[in-house]
């Protein structure tokens, strides 16, 4: 994969020791993961072992007890001043969000909107770093560009409940990508869909892959991950156990629990 | 097999034509017996419907009903995004505020509104505990009859839409919120253009209830010698001993009034069920059309 100048300086993550606890329950032990400015990286792991928790920590949905995350060498969520961490304000906080999109399992879209007013909601109303908010007509004007580049041009019009399922999830990737994003978040983009849908939701998100966002992904799509990862993280109960690129993962597990895990989730016509 | 050539005959429903019959020979009944009993004395009603006096009243209790279903409705709004922050302080703020003015009788309220100059003479804005002030006034002159009904209205109707709304709110589902915050969008916007139009929904039935009752409500304000309508025809009926039929004139205007709410509740619905439901209901004036284009030529068919 070929990474352009121009966003070679975009997108770089950097989570650090990130501890997280609901409870006494100790969700995120301590994990640490850099991920390339434009680069891929697919999550995978059994459930509950805290990668939706994780994800949600990157764009500060979810506030880390421990550990920091940085996105370009700027902290998520914190300031530094006079050596000490200052939590920001919400309306900092949501400025930061405009950079980190978020792509949810069940698509979450506004269902009283439609699919074009979905995606071109945020830009018009939230202050980003550095950009200046553009008029409603130039919202609408990229977000129906936006719905192009997903295929659903035509569908602009349609409440997300007249969409298919996997229809909305391609909403739901524009309405993301509305705001520019350094990084992308998806959090098993298509364990809703039915079968037959998910491969329109995928090619979406590979086409992405080749931009120049940074992209963290969560899925059990264990073939999409092989195709489209630079890195693939392997979880398990809130540690990272093992990561290297699709070629080491799948094939050559290092981990005995990377291994276990595996060879139940690959079909064996994969796993050759 | 090839059934292009069968004609297709529409289902009967033989019950529903003997209980609409049913219904309207009831409805035919009540109408003939209000219609022909004199102790009606309907002349009377007519007489009086329109009458200056009544007209007049009329408009207080609409002027009411508005004023305070307005403000009470926007501060109970404000009031239930209060109760859901996550700021202790406002929090209990606003659960005190609905805890109070739920628990003392409304007639209570709007005498104590009216005789406030009675418990503080003056009423001025100023730096408290010393004797800075800005500005000052006779509380008499400032409550008026009007004014101490509608604070009355208005608060009381402010603690119950509270709860009203905040129900609607809680039965958003908490992903959308999520994902407005996720795309960084305000919070003040989050609450009125993602949450609010989709807990309308939940609201609005509600709060149609309450405005109707409000409309009644309103005739509470004759403890204050206040004359909208209802007052207004007591005045008159205890002048004239017509009782029963002035008290007609009054029922006659609040079902007026009830029945053009319900008209704007069936349409505000339908615009807050956009989205929601896949396809808009027909409205009544589309229904009736679609009933006379299939009714009216009943045993027309028509080819597959
Ligand atoms: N808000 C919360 N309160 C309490 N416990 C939580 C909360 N959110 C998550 N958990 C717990 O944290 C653990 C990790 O959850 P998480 O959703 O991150 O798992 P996951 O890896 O995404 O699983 P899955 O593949 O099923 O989505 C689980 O045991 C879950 O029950
Ligand atoms: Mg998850």
């Amino acid at each position: 994969m070929t990474v352009t100048a121009a966003t070679a300086t975009r997108g770089l993550v950097e989570i650090t020791g990130v501890r997280k606890s609901f409870g006494a329950a100790e969700v995120l032990k301590g994990v640490s993961l850099t991920i390339e400015p434009g680069g891929v990286a697919v999550i995978v792991g059994p459930s509950g072992s805290g990668k939706s928790t994780l994800l949600r920590t990157i764009n500060h949905l979810e506030k880390v007890d421990g550990g920091h995350i940085s996105i370009d060498g700027t902290l998520v969520g914190y300031e530094v001043r006079g050596g000490r961490l200052h939590e920001l304000r919400e309306k900092d906080i949501l400025k930061q969000r405009t950079e980190i999109g978020m792509v949810f399992q069940n698509f979450n879209l506004f269902p009283h909107l439609t699919a074009l007013e979905n995606v071109a909601e945020a830009p018009v109303v939230a202050q980003r770093p550095g950009k200046a908010r553009p008029s409603k007509e130039e919202a609408k004007r990229r977000g129906l560009e936006l719905l192009d580049r997903v295929g659903l041009k035509d569908r602009a019009d349609a409440y997300p409940r007249q969409l298919s399922g996997g229809q909305q999830q391609r909403v739901a990737i524009a309405r993301a990508l509305a705001l520019d994003p350094k990084i992308l978040l998806f959090d098993e983009p298509t364990s809703a869909l039915d079968p037959e849908l998910v491969n329109e939701v995928l090619d979406v998100i590979r086409e992405l892959a080749t931009s120049g966002t940074t992209l963290i992904i969560v899925t059990h799509e264990m073939g999409f991950a092989r195709d489209v990862a630079d890195t693939v993280v392997f979880m398990d109960q809130g540690q990272i156990v093992e990561q290297g690129t699709p070629q080491e993962i799948f094939t050559n597990p290092q981990e005995p629990r990377t291994r276990s895990f595996f060879s139940k989730v690959l079909e064996p016509a994969f796993n050759i | 097999m090839d059934y292009s050539g069968y004609p297709v005959v529409a289902a009967r429903h033989p019950w529903r034509w003997v209980g609409t019959a049913a219904v309207a020979l009831g409805v035919l009944a009540v109408a003939w017996s209000l219609a022909t009993n004199p102790r009606w004395e309907w002349g009377v009603v007519a007489q009086w419907f329109t009458a200056q006096s009544v007209i007049n009243g009329l408009l207080e209790t609409l002027k009411l009903t508005a004023i305070s279903g307005l403000l009470g409705f926007v501060l109970g709004f404000i009031l239930a995004l209060m109760r859901l922050s996550a700021s202790p302080l406002l929090v209990s703020a606003s659960w005190t505020f609905s805890w109070i003015f739920r628990s003392t009788p409304l007639l209570v309220q709007m005498l104590l509104w009216y005789n406030l100059g009675y418990l503080y003479e003056k009423i001025s804005l100023g730096i408290p505990f010393t004797d800075v002030r800005f500005f000052e006034v006779q509380t008499t002159t400032l409550i008026s009859q009007f004014a101490a009904a509608v604070l009355g209205l208005t608060l009381n109707q402010a603690a119950y839409s509270a709860e009203i709304i905040r129900g609607g709110l809680l039965s958003v589902d908490q992903g959308q919120l999520e994902a407005a915050a996720a795309l960084g969008i305000p919070a003040w916007r989050r609450s009125t253009r993602i949450v609010l139009p989709q807990a309308m929904r939940a609201i609005l039935p509600t709060a149609f209830n309450e405005i109707i009752g409000l409309v009644k409500g309103t005739s509470i304000v004759y403890v204050l010698a206040y004359s909208e309508l209802f007052y207004t025809v007591q005045v008159i009926y205890n002048r004239t001993q017509q009782v029963l039929p002035l008290l007609l004139v009054a029922t006659l205007w609040y079902v007026v009034i009830t029945s053009v709410l319900s008209v704007f509740q069936y349409y505000i619905e339908r615009h807050y069920s956009k989205g929601a439901v896949r396809n808009l209901p027909l409205t009544p004036w589309q229904k009736a059309r679609k009933f006379f284009a299939t009714h009216a030529v009943a045993n027309r068919t028509r080819s597959l």
